[in-house]
């Protein structure tokens, strides 16, 4: 070794500086071609400018993504940034003031909403149903697309009670599917979440004999098959055969769905039967005005609505300490909430875009936020 | 990875340093190994600047032993520090009742306490963590045999290399490998398994598909610690002293026989340690079981059933993003339990290479 | 061999049976000399499986996502099925927070193993000594809740930034550190250090001057593979870090991705909706580029661990310096 001794530490160092300079010609601009391209009308100019945080829910992630690249692009200067840490920890991080606004599969609940009415000066939370997203039923059964279930036929397998494909149950209403004898493997969430939460509320709410638990957030059963996240509900589903489990609708790719009954008629999900009974459930009562939730009518009979739905709120305050935020707030909420922001969250996550009438309400709340 | 691993049994270097003398030193492992007996000789570790030519006080010098003694210092102090905020975080769940910690929770069992609350947790820990061990150590111990005394010298080394690359993948790669590929591929093997062993109660069937199992969770675990058992057990049977193992083959000998009276003998301890290592790791595997494990929370020694484990680590991580202030408090205590294994593992561990370094093989 | 005498031959009879005696097993022996070389041999290629499973499974699912442009752009402005979005971010996150962890548990690391190797005396360096082992114990997530509650008490508990996950990474990485400095101190020859000391050097400039500097490459592999051990942890930045889809440089401030968060969230994320017949739109991109940043971390921490052994063969002691 003819290196001389210092030398070789110079040539480590150097080596890596090398390649830090070889790594350092990134860029955030990832979709570059496609924004200067694809939106000529940024032609008017955003005077708007500054940082929006946002944490909460993991299920309006996609959506979430779709908004803020969209908002983004027509407000080059701003930038939002949303962390899924999970509904629980986006309400805690927004009263607690870490963030400018959260994303929380449930409403606030009265100690909340007391924190809520300090975290905003003098103003209240605006809770918004921005994020509409109908939960599918799959299934892995081999040469099956789609199944027709009541509620209580659900609730008894998920409850473990129907334990084999070619029960009574389920054969009485799919006259014309021949079904396997095979048992029943029931997938949960293992995670507590929002999506378990609707689901259970669901079939208390339908089925209150065959499903005697509370609606939790937490699954309520145990001794199944259960998985982390929806990606992992629908990985397990998948890898299984004769597995049956509940996740978000976009998620379900091209596993077999249960049309659900609601009425007489058995409603395949779609965002717009999710969307249909939205628009038919009643606002919770004892709120403040700009707190929009909605109790979902679980038990419709209405005409093609698929009750089997996750609302999402954005969370919000009518009022902020600094001026900046607000309009930053009003701004990206007002995105959201257009048209133009609920047919993107459409296209990328498979949400229900709000109707006329909600949107018409949110608005008026997005105004007032100041 | 190899030189990464904590060494336990404090050896002579494999890779980066050259092999000086590893097997040709007749008096190596018994001094080489004690983990407190410095290299240096007793003399020269005097201070020498006080027998310098300076008579005055060295600051320079004092000041330097004391950031040394500090940083040294600070290691207890880190350890410390863990415990006391762990503690501290977990104590509104420790004080809590059990009411208050089912009506605040929603995924804590109905009136259980917290200790109730933790023990399937804990089992469930431990059991993977032991069935990992199982499969682990029994191979970990062919390979490293493989590499020290089976393969061709020229290339032991090299082979050994290629087990240690198992350490260099991500807990959380192995996560989606035993999720994608590996489960898959094991179903058949839990069903034969149920099918024909099903009446020992631990292979009670049916498997469960698709097989998120403890024990599908302790396979990929098994691989995930191979590489430091396998490393620290290659080093202990290199250190077996030469002049055994030619003994040994001049009484006649087979290579079997050398290596089962000369060279295991000698390692057992190390073995051991290195085994308690493992487990260690094991214990604190938080994404491969995150992913694989469907988790229940029961006392259930059905390997084969989905549903029925859980353990401390996975069940942080998953509860984390949801969890309430208390919940976040309840799943830090659980942490602690966590923690509180860990440690006595570890010192298990240390315990049995000091009491190695008195009565070792080379005595 | 051809004397494998099944017979046992009587005691003394002569020179060559008993050769014969000693030279050969008999055929039991024989047979499970060859089934243990079989069945350790075994052991070997069972341990293979995984290993080439694991780097197929990862090199065919990710190869085809990783390019230039994967490896240079963030996820900013990116969603749903687009065929677009890369890995810089989290690239930029991994090494800042990693080399924040670095910062912090290097100093640490090398002084404790001078301390150990040159100073320690008594109780307290056994203490040092046993608790260095212990810790490396740690489990990941517990690392990650302490560093979590350390600033959720100053901060408040939504706390993320990249330095909470450093100080998680770096209680990882300080026994390592120390473990093998340690090992590369006590390496250095005795004759160096009475060299020093005759020429009266004092001590500590005698442990910076010959001991370290004679140790330096050492202590650079023990580093690196310090590194390579805790660049892949994912628990605890989890908990710790956050995620974000845009470029962050400041580890003071703000959430941060890191690699092996991402391969999580992204595989997370799961299937992307698409409409029938949507060009621009890959229902499994998310998935996919989970396997293709791990793929690239894997190549990093073995990149890491192969600049480790070069260094370590660079500065490996020559004879007769």
């Amino acid at each position: 070794m003819k290196i001389d001794r210092l030398s070789r530490p110079a040539t480590v160092v150097a080596i890596g500086a090398l390649s830090l300079t070889l790594a350092a010609c990134g860029s955030d601009n990832a979709v570059g071609g496609a924004t200067a391209s694809g939106s000529p009308d940024t032609e008017e100019v955003s005077t708007l400018s500054g940082q929006l945080e946002g944490a909460g829910a993991s299920s309006q992630e996609s959506a979430m993504q779709a908004w803020i690249a969209g908002f983004q692009s027509s407000n080059p200067d701003v930038s939002v940034a949303y962390d899924p840490v999970g509904s629980g920890g986006g309400r805690t991080q927004f009263l607690e003031g870490g963030t400018q606004f959260a994303g929380s599969d449930a409403a606030l609940d009265e100690e909340e909403l007391a924190q809520a009415a300090e975290r905003c000066v003098s103003g209240e939370a605006a809770e918004l149903p921005l994020y509409i997203s109908p939960i599918a039923v799959i299934f892995s059964l081999e040469g099956i697309d789609s199944l027709n279930m009541s509620p209580a036929t659900i609730a008894g397998i998920f409850d473990q009670k129907i334990t084999t494909w070619n029960a009574p149950e389920i054969a009485a209403e799919n006259p014309d599917v021949e079904l396997p004898d095979q048992p029943i493997t029931p997938v949960n969430r293992s995670d507590e979440s929002g999506t378990t939460e609707n689901f259970t509320e669901y079939l208390s709410a339908t089925a209150p004999e065959a499903w005697p638990h509370e609606p939790s957030g937490d699954w309520p059963v145990s001794g199944g098959q259960s998985a982390q996240g929806t990606s992992g509900v629908v990985q397990t589903v998948t890898d299984g055969d004769g597995t049956i489990g509940y996740a978000d609708a976009s998620k379900a790719g091209s596993l077999g769905t249960v049309a659900v009954k609601v009425g007489e008629a058995y409603v395949p999900y779609s965002p717009e039967a999710a969307a249909a009974v939205v628009d038919a459930s009643p606002r919770a009562e004892g709120r403040p005005d700009s707190s929009l939730v909605v109790e979902l009518d679980r038990t419709t009979t209405a005409d093609g609505a698929y009750p089997l739905v996750l609302v999402s709120y954005s969370l919000a305050c009518t009022e902020y300490d600094d001026p900046a935020d607000a309009e930053l707030v009003k701004a990206f909420l007002g995105y959201v909430a257009s048209e133009e922001g609920q047919t993107a969250a459409a296209e990328a996550a498979g949400a229900a875009p709000i109707s006329d009438a909600l949107r018409a309400e949110v608005e008026a709340v997005v105004e007032s936020i100041a | 990875m190899s030189s990464s691993t904590p060494r336990l049994v404090r050896t002579a270097q494999s890779d980066p340093v050259p092999p000086a003398a590893d097997r040709a030193d007749p008096t190596g492992p018994a001094d080489a190994a004690g983990p407190t007996t410095p290299r240096t000789t007793p003399n020269e570790n005097g201070d020498p600047g006080r027998t310098g030519t300076r008579a005055r006080p060295d600051v320079a010098g004092r000041l330097f032993a004391m950031t040394a003694t500090g940083a040294g210092a600070t290691i207890l102090v880190v350890l410390a520090a863990v415990a006391v905020f762990l503690v501290l975080r977990a104590w509104p769940a420790m004080t809590a009742s059990a009411e208050e910690l089912s009506e605040g929770i929603q995924w804590f069992p109905e009136g259980q306490t917290l200790l109730g609350f933790v023990g399937p947790l804990i089992f469930g820990t431990v059991l993977a963590a032991v069935i990992a061990l199982v499969i682990a150590v029994p191979l970990a111990v062919g390979i490293a045999l493989f590499t020290s005394h089976y393969a061709p010298r020229r290339i032991a080394s090299g082979l050994g290399y290629v087990v240690d690359l198992l350490a260099a993948i991500p807990s959380v790669v192995y996560g989606l490998w035993g999720v994608v590929w590996l489960a898959p591929r094991l179903y058949p093997v839990w069903t034969w398994l149920a099918d024909n062993l099903g009446w020992i109660p631990l292979f009670a069937g049916p498997a469960s598909q698709p097989p998120r199992t403890v024990m599908t969770v302790g396979v990929v675990l098994a691989v995930m610690i191979l590489p430091i058992i396998t490393a620290v057990s290659r080093e202990v049977f290199l250190q077996t002293p030469r002049l055994h193992e030619e003994a040994a083959l001049a009484l006649g000998a087979t290579r079997w026989e050398m290596v089962r009276m000369a060279v295991l003998p000698f390692g057992r301890s190390g073995l051991i340690s290195a085994s308690m290592l493992g487990l260690g790791r094991a214990l604190g595997e938080t994404m491969a079981v995150l992913m694989i494990l469907s988790p229940g929370f029961t006392y259930a020694f059905e390997l084969l059933q989905a549903g029925r484990h859980q353990t401390i680590a996975a069940n942080i991580a998953n509860q984390f993003p949801e969890a309430n202030p208390l919940g976040v408090s309840t799943l830090i205590a659980t942490g602690l339990a966590l923690f509180v294994i860990t440690l006595a593992v570890n010192m298990a561990a240390r315990w049995v290479v000091s009491r190695r370094k008195d009565f070792s093989g080379a005595n | 061999m051809a004397t494998a005498a099944p017979t046992t031959p009587a005691p003394g009879t002569g020179n060559a049976s008993t050769r014969a005696l000693l030279t050969t097993a008999d055929t039991r022996r024989r047979l499970t000399d060859r089934a243990m070389t079989v069945v350790v041999s075994l052991a070997f290629a069972i341990a293979l499986v995984p290993l080439i499973s694991l780097a197929w499974t990862v090199v065919s699912n990710g190869i085809g996502r990783l390019s230039p442009y994967f490896l240079t752009v963030s996820m900013r402005g990116v969603f749903g099925g687009m065929d677009a979005g890369g890995i810089y971010h989290a690239i930029v996150g991994t090494v800042l927070v990693t080399g924040a962890a670095a910062v912090i548990s290097v100093p640490i690391g090398i002084m404790a193993a001078v301390y150990l190797v040159e100073y320690g005396r008594g109780p307290l360096a056994r203490a040092v000594t046993f608790f260095v082992d212990v810790m490396t114990g740690i489990p990941s997530i517990v690392a990650g809740l302490f560093a979590y509650a350390l600033f959720a008490v100053f901060f408040g508990p939504g706390v993320r930034f990249g330095l909470v996950g450093a100080v998680a990474l770096s209680v990882l990485m300080i026994p390592v550190v120390v473990r093998s400095c340690e090992e590369m101190l006590r390496l250095v020859p005795n004759e160096l250090r009475e060299a020093s000391y005759a020429l009266g050097v004092p001590k500590w400039l005698t442990v910076v001057k010959v001991v370290l500097r004679t140790a330096v490459g050492g202590i650079v592999t023990g580093v690196m593979l310090a590194v390579a051990r805790v660049i892949g942890e994912t628990a605890p930045l989890l908990v710790t870090v956050g995620v974000i889809d845009s470029i962050n440089t400041n580890v003071f401030e703000g959430r941060m991705m890191t690699l092996p968060v991402y391969v999580f969230r992204q595989y997370a994320q799961g299937l992307v909706p698409c409409t029938e017949g949507a060009t621009d739109c890959i229902a499994t991109v998310n998935i996919d580029r989970a396997w293709a940043a791990a793929l690239t971390l894997i190549l990093i921490v073995m990149a890491l661990n192969l600049l480790a052994r070069l260094v370590a063969r660079w500065f490996a002691p020559k004879a007769g310096h």
